[in-house]
């Protein structure tokens, strides 16, 4: 099974989504719920700006410090019993894993909710070589059966309606037809589902946080589908990107009071383990990825983008991610944090990203490790421009950006030919050459600019 | 050069000049009341809290609430029920409809308790039951998650959870539904 691959940018693909106006104002509204629970959770800890800022300074020593905290963990990890693996590419990730169920002779495996794996393709490697997986997050369980990738970090089918999941399931599951109430639908999901941990003897987990000081990992879910897979195994595989390091255990303090309240305005996520060991008659092995991290470590403009603890709150919050939905941006990692990510990875190929914002800010505001994220989007944007990867229409938009931001002058002269155009032509801005005034009305312009306001009502 | 080894070097040669860690120490919770606390939260996510005496006021208040014709596995040998083996297979344990267990600590902010290996029997154990139940003393229970780090400290344990209410998901159109694939509920014996 592999994921239909798509050519279309990030416009063509908003642009099918879009057609279905109840489904986006419903997911515009869904996501934007989330966004108010996190603020409700946010605001009941006093401290919480503080606490934003130490994530980000513990992050900071993180990325600085990496190496040497690497060689930490990997030596607590040995010293507990974890084998340890280094993976440059997402091709050898695949090859790692692969060999590790070939010499223990398992064609099943059961993985939990692990963006990285996605991103690796690991999924359609080991089913070419007769490894059946199965996700066992509900979300990723719905998109697998779907063939679709995840659309969110967090909430992988958020885009889907529940009579599309009741399709899916009557079709997979062989449940009645019609279903579609969220208890039910669950509850019929949940017998098969548990049925899946029983036989497989291997499961694979992410890692939300790597603990340098005592070799352990912490791997934060709420449906408890990591632990169902891993303490029935006989094989327990971890599968992390470099990042996922923290210096210290007390930091989890930090952390886990951050990241499901930024998430989804929960006070913890339900269950937040931390491996340390394997139990009796167990193995355990954690593949350490870099996967294109340690380019964006020496990329001084996108380097703090390696802070991001995973937790969607950016997305969430988004209004571009909120009206174009997760799979518009082509890349496992969608949204805010997905655009300032895949450039990094292929820049041709993710070029459209960075433009797919408004540039608002909110992505940054309520980030809990503070990423510059809307920073890094408009860097991007010049980066791409400079490598020619930008398509026209963009490039001619930025430099007559460049050109009347450059002087005050400009800028007003600027400001009275655009309000004219609006008033007298509009036509010639609402047209279909304009891409912004798809789907979108223009508001009519103000008929004075703050300067010549100003100096009519106080300069004499 | 080994994959580990062009890996490490990248890192070494990529990574910016080294900043300081921040001090921490400043975090940290003065709830007054942590028990009252405790029980707003955890219930607020859909958990149970039954204030006890001792053992034989849990045990009404477990006939009470749960089927006892059905198999219940526990690690504490006070309430007389099957107990949990650390020696067999995890997978026997698949059809416990309620596991009781202890738990180290429990934290207010959140609601989630502390349990460790040494405390769980098995490590599947609070995971495939059908129904949780968890005894924790009411002095241990902490305001904030700093003062939970404090006390784990580097632990002896091999696998440690916090746990912080029945299984749930939101993934089918944000609806809460409790109960994914762990227990369809978590009650907390809080022991004065
Ligand atoms: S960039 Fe920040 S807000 Fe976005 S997912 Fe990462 S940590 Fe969360």
């Amino acid at each position: 099974m592999s994921y239909q691959t798509t050519t279309k940018d990030h416009a063509a693909l908003a642009e099918a989504f879009i057609k279905d106006e109840e489904r986006v104002d419903w997911h515009d509204g869904a996501l934007w719920y989330i966004r108010e629970k996190r603020d409700i959770a946010s605001k009941g800890i006093p401290e919480w700006e503080e606490l934003r800022e130490a994530a980000s300074q513990i992050k900071s020593n993180v990325i600085s410090n990496l190496h040497d905290y690497l060689l930490q963990f990997e030596a607590n990890l040995k010293k507990n019993g974890i084998v340890v693996h280094w993976a440059d590419t997402p091709q050898e990730h695949n090859e790692i894993v692969y060999a590790i169920l070939k010499a223990k002779e398992i064609n099943q495996m059961v993985k939990s909710k692990s963006m990285l794996t996605e991103e690796c393709g690991l999924n359609e490697y080991l089913e070419e070589r007769g490894i059946g997986v199965i996700n066992s997050d509900l979300g990723e369980y719905i998109q697998q059966i779907d063939n679709e990738p995840p659309s969110h970090i967090v909430l992988p089918c958020i885009h889907k309606r529940k009579e599309e999941i009741g399709e899916l399931f009557h079709e997979h599951l062989g449940t009645e037809k019609g279903l579609s109430d969220p208890t039910k639908l669950t509850r019929v999901a949940r017998k098969p589902l548990r049925n899946v941990f029983m036989p497989r003897r291997a499961a694979l987990t992410g890692v939300n946080f790597a603990v340098a000081e005592t070799g352990e990992y912490v791997v934060c879910t709420n449906e408890g589908n990591a632990d169902m897979g891993a303490h029935l195994s006989e094989v327990q595989i971890a599968s992390m990107g470099l990042e996922k390091i923290i210096p210290q255990k007390k930091h989890l303090g930090i952390f886990l009071r951050l990241l499901a309240r930024s998430a989804t305005g929960q006070p913890i996520t339900i269950y937040s383990s931390h491996f340390k060991k394997p139990r009796e008659g167990q193995e355990m092995h954690l593949i350490l990825v870099n996967a294109g991290r340690t380019r964006q470590l020496g990329r001084p403009d996108f380097q703090n983008s390696l802070k991001c603890i995973k937790c969607g709150a950016c997305m969430n919050t988004c209004p571009v991610y909120r009206k174009s939905g997760g799979l518009s941006y082509h890349n496992t990692i969608s949204g805010p944090i997905g655009a300032i990510l895949a450039p990094n990875l292929d820049m041709k190929r993710h070029a459209d990203l960075p433009f797919a914002s408004t540039l608002c800010g909110s992505c940054s505001n309520v980030c809990p490790v503070k990423i510059n994220i809307h920073d890094q989007l408009y860097k991007w944007r010049q980066e791409i421009v400079k490598e020619g990867h930008a398509s026209s229409t963009k490039v001619f938009g930025m430099k007559a950006m460049a050109w009347t931001l450059s002087s005050s002058d400009k800028l007003d002269k600027a400001g009275r030919a655009g309000r004219w155009f609006m008033q007298n032509v509009p036509f010639v801005v609402n047209n279909k050459l304009n891409p912004w005034y798809k789907q979108r009305d223009m508001p009519e312009g103000p008929k004075e600019t703050f300067t010549e306001w100003y100096l009519r009502t106080n300069g004499d | 050069m080994t994959t580990r080894e062009k890996i490490l070097g990248e890192v070494l040669q990529n990574q910016p000049a080294s900043l300081p860690l921040p001090d921490i120490s400043r975090f940290q919770g003065n709830e007054p009341d942590v028990v009252q606390k405790y029980k707003t939260v955890f219930e607020s996510i859909g958990g149970k809290v039954f204030l006890v005496d001792d053992f034989s006021t849990m045990k009404c208040l477990l006939r009470q609430h749960y089927d006892t014709s059905k198999r219940i596995a526990t690690t504490l040998p006070e309430l007389g029920f099957e107990l949990i083996s650390p020696d067999v297979d995890p997978h026997t344990y698949e059809d416990v409809e309620l596991a009781i267990i202890r738990a180290h600590f429990a934290v207010a902010e959140n609601g989630a308790v502390w349990l460790s290996d040494e405390v769980m029997g098995q490590r599947i154990i609070p995971y495939i039951c059908q129904h949780l139940a968890v005894v924790v003393r009411a002095e241990t229970i902490v305001p904030t998650l700093h003062e939970a780090y404090e006390i784990i400290g580097e632990g002896t344990y091999g696998f440690g959870g916090f746990i912080g209410g029945p299984s749930k998901t939101a993934d089918i159109e944000q609806a809460l539904v409790l109960g994914a694939h762990g227990p369809l509920s978590m009650a907390v014996f809080v022991m004065k």
